[in-house]
């Protein structure tokens, strides 16, 4: 029983991870209607961010956080001014190339300056260990991620109903034309987006460090699973993907731990089930663009 | 990496013209061309590394010229994916006209290289890769690293002897945990063991939670674990934050997971690891101290077994080259390799005429602080161990 409740909490965590390194693609690709490929590269950005300041400079962990965020956020801002922006009109193939290639250079810039070895960040002995709850290994780092991520999820769907900045994106993304021209500036309400979605891969690239292991090959390693959180989820909201991560987090520790003969195929089952039953994902709504 | 590895053979060799130039009377024929084939980039670029540092630091201690040849490292990196491998080896034995190949970081990277060393007569030095079977796919393949089962067989011997009862195993799933897998399995179960869960992760595995907790939930002894050189950091640091280091269930197994190279970054929670392994820098020689102080002088970090699997090798090829005179066919070096012995820093070492396969000592070690630092501090000998994986047929 206490094992079932142990591997429930496991599996959360690392769902609650996901949605926070996804939840960006989930913007970019269901709202903004952009392939973006390259979204691990901001994640891993944020990582290495955060480890540099964290081992080499020494700053306190939790201080780096908000660094990786704000590190991501500040190269997602000037990637999409630069180059992403000219790509927003184009096919999605063109997209999926130039992201792609942007991974390419990215994993291969990385691996020349910080070294191809997995990289971890000391983290602060408060986070290190597991207590326990009536039995129930609760490990102190992954209570952590809950935390941030729920806070973080709460906070997301917050802006985007409740507040002006929120109906600006969701009038922009649903009649880009109507919305301007209402006098909405669609190209800044995007580039802010999509740097605050970039922003969230940083931190959830810091966060993962310990868990998932920092390598330059991440955002390769990674893109799958991100995809599957979107397609999986839908994108028509951020309700979807976050069940969805939650929903495979839950399932592949499950997998793992029950089944560890099967452990890696569980989730690409759970993902095939899904996308047949609902091809536009659990919340997704029928294209009408 | 492209650009590093040509600007690298392409200093090689401006280096190489400037040396005939001023010598004015080096013929090819002079030149000895080893192609060293292995991953200095990617997730097994740390193996590839130790190698080619070892092999540099021996040719600065024993000089470049063997028996009137000049040796020559020609340095291709293959990223550990094996259709890499064979199309170096191939452009390195068809083109560069290499007179051996050696590195080989994996041992996919060892198969795919095979078929060419038959075809071409080129001895091909495994310095890394592991798995028992990768001597009988070529009669020009010679070993000098070491093979799982040679490690795997003694820890379950050991673990019966030393009142283990319940073991849980978490191997990779690959052809070398598979190796440590069976060998550990067999000579631990027929001296009365039990398994009590056998579980093998994807060799690409992002997070051990699941696993472990499973571990831990199955209540052994100890838990015998292979992953390759380079995750055990990562692993070790899950096995302590779920607390099965408190929960009283050792770590043993063969010695990747507690790999020199990592060792020192891994935390207290690796003590008392008990794991059987080939080699340790704390091995205590006069030659392994030497090697050790000359290696850390050289670049600042502890030589690892790979490192030392790349030190035995160059020498091998050294040996060789003397001992048939500076003959360089593969044939004769092949002989020549045959029943070669020395003492390497691991300790005595021969190469096997029968297999072609390295015959070592095996020690029982466990990780101990000396010095403020983590070692695998070796505490029993099993003396000249053959391949086990050959000796059953």
């Amino acid at each position: 029983m206490t094992s079932i409740l142990t591997n429930l909490f496991d599996g959360v965590a690392y769902g609650m991870l996901l949605f926070v390194l996804a939840c960006g693609l989930a913007v970019t690709l269901g709202l903004m209607n952009f392939v973006n490929l390259a979204h691990g590269a901001f994640a891993m950005a944020g990582g290495y961010v955060c480890a540099i300041m964290v081992n080499r400079v020494g700053w306190p962990f939790f201080a780096a956080l908000p660094l990786a965020f704000v590190a991501s956020a500040m190269i997602g801002a000037l990637l999409e001014r630069t180059l992403y922006q000219h790509l927003y009109a184009r096919s999605h193939l063109d997209q999926v190339l130039f992201s792609i290639g942007l991974v390419f250079m990215t994993v291969a810039t990385v691996d020349y300056i910080m070294g191809s070895s997995r990289i971890f960040i000391k983290l602060p002995d408060v986070l290190q260990g597991q207590f326990d709850i009536f039995g129930v290994g609760i490990g102190r780092y992954r209570l952590m991620i809950i935390a941030i991520c729920g806070l973080l999820t709460v906070g997301l769907q917050l802006v985007l109903s409740k507040t002006r900045f929120g109906s600006r994106l969701r009038a922009a993304v649903d009649d880009p034309r109507a919305a301007s021209g209402l006098g909405i500036n669609v190209p800044q309400v995007f580039a802010f987006t999509f740097a605050f979605g970039c922003g969230l891969a940083g931190l959830g690239g810091a966060l993962s460090a310990e868990i998932l292991g920092l390598d330059p090959y991440f955002p390769l390693k990674f893109m799958i699973y991100f995809l599957i959180v979107v397609t999986v989820g839908g994108s028509s909201s951020i309700t979807g993907p976050f069940l969805a991560s939650l929903l495979l987090g839950i399932g592949d520790v499950a997998g793992k731990y029950y089944v560890p003969k099967l452990g890696p195929f569980v989730i690409y089952t759970i993902m095939i089930v899904i996308l047949i039953w609902r091809p536009n994902g659990l919340f997704g709504r029928t294209a009408t663009r | 990496m492209f650009v590093r590895n040509k600007t690298l053979t392409l200093a090689a060799s401006a280096a190489f013209a400037a040396a005939a130039l001023a010598s004015g009377a080096a013929r090819a024929e002079d030149v000895f061309k080893i192609g060293l084939i292995v991953p200095m980039t990617g997730g097994q670029a740390s193996t590839g590394k130790q190698i080619d540092n070892a092999i540099k630091l021996y040719m600065q201690q024993n000089g470049d010229t063997v028996a009137g040849k000049k040796i020559q490292v020609i340095l291709k990196d293959d990223a550990a994916l094996p259709d890499n491998t064979k199309r170096l080896a191939q452009e390195l034995i068809v083109n560069d006209k290499v007179n051996v190949i050696a590195g080989f970081g994996v041992t996919p990277a060892a198969f795919a290289a095979a078929p060419l060393a038959t075809q071409g007569k080129i001895p091909e030095v495994v310095m890394a890769a592991g798995t028992s079977i990768i001597t009988e796919k070529s009669p020009y393949i010679v070993r000098t690293s070491f093979t799982l089962p040679q490690s795997s067989t003694i820890i379950g011997d050991w673990a019966v002897k030393n009142g283990i009862k319940k073991v849980a195993t978490l191997t990779s799933d690959y052809a070398p945990g598979n190796d440590a897998l069976a060998s550990f399995k067999e000579r631990f179960t027929a001296g009365g063991g039990e398994i009590v869960e056998e579980v093998k992760v994807p060799l690409a595995n992002p997070d051990f939670a699941p696993f472990l907790q499973r571990m831990k939930d199955s209540k052994p002894d100890a838990m015998f674990v292979f992953v390759p050189a380079g995750q055990g950091g990562n692993f070790m640091k899950q096995y302590a934050e779920r607390g099965l280091d408190k929960s009283g269930i050792k770590v043993i197994g063969p010695g990747d997971v507690t790999d020199d190279d990592l060792l020192n970054d891994m935390g207290d929670a690796v003590l008392g690891a008990v794991t059987a392994h080939i080699y340790s820098a704390a091995h205590p020689s006069a030659k392994n101290k030497e090697f050790v102080a000359a290696y850390k002088k050289a670049y600042n970090s502890r030589p690892g077994f790979m490192a030392v699997g790349g030190y035995d090798g160059i020498n091998l090829i050294y040996e060789a080259l003397k001992k048939t005179d500076g003959k360089t066919d593969g044939d004769s070096l092949i002989a020549a390799m045959k029943g070669l012995a020395w003492e390497s820093p691991r300790g005595p070492i021969s190469i096997d005429p029968e297999t072609r396969d390295i015959v070592q000592n095996v020690y029982i070690r466990k990780v101990e602080k000396v010095d403020g630092e983590l070692y695998n501090v070796e505490f029993q000998t099993f003396e000249a161990v053959k391949d086990p994986g050959k000796a059953k047929k």
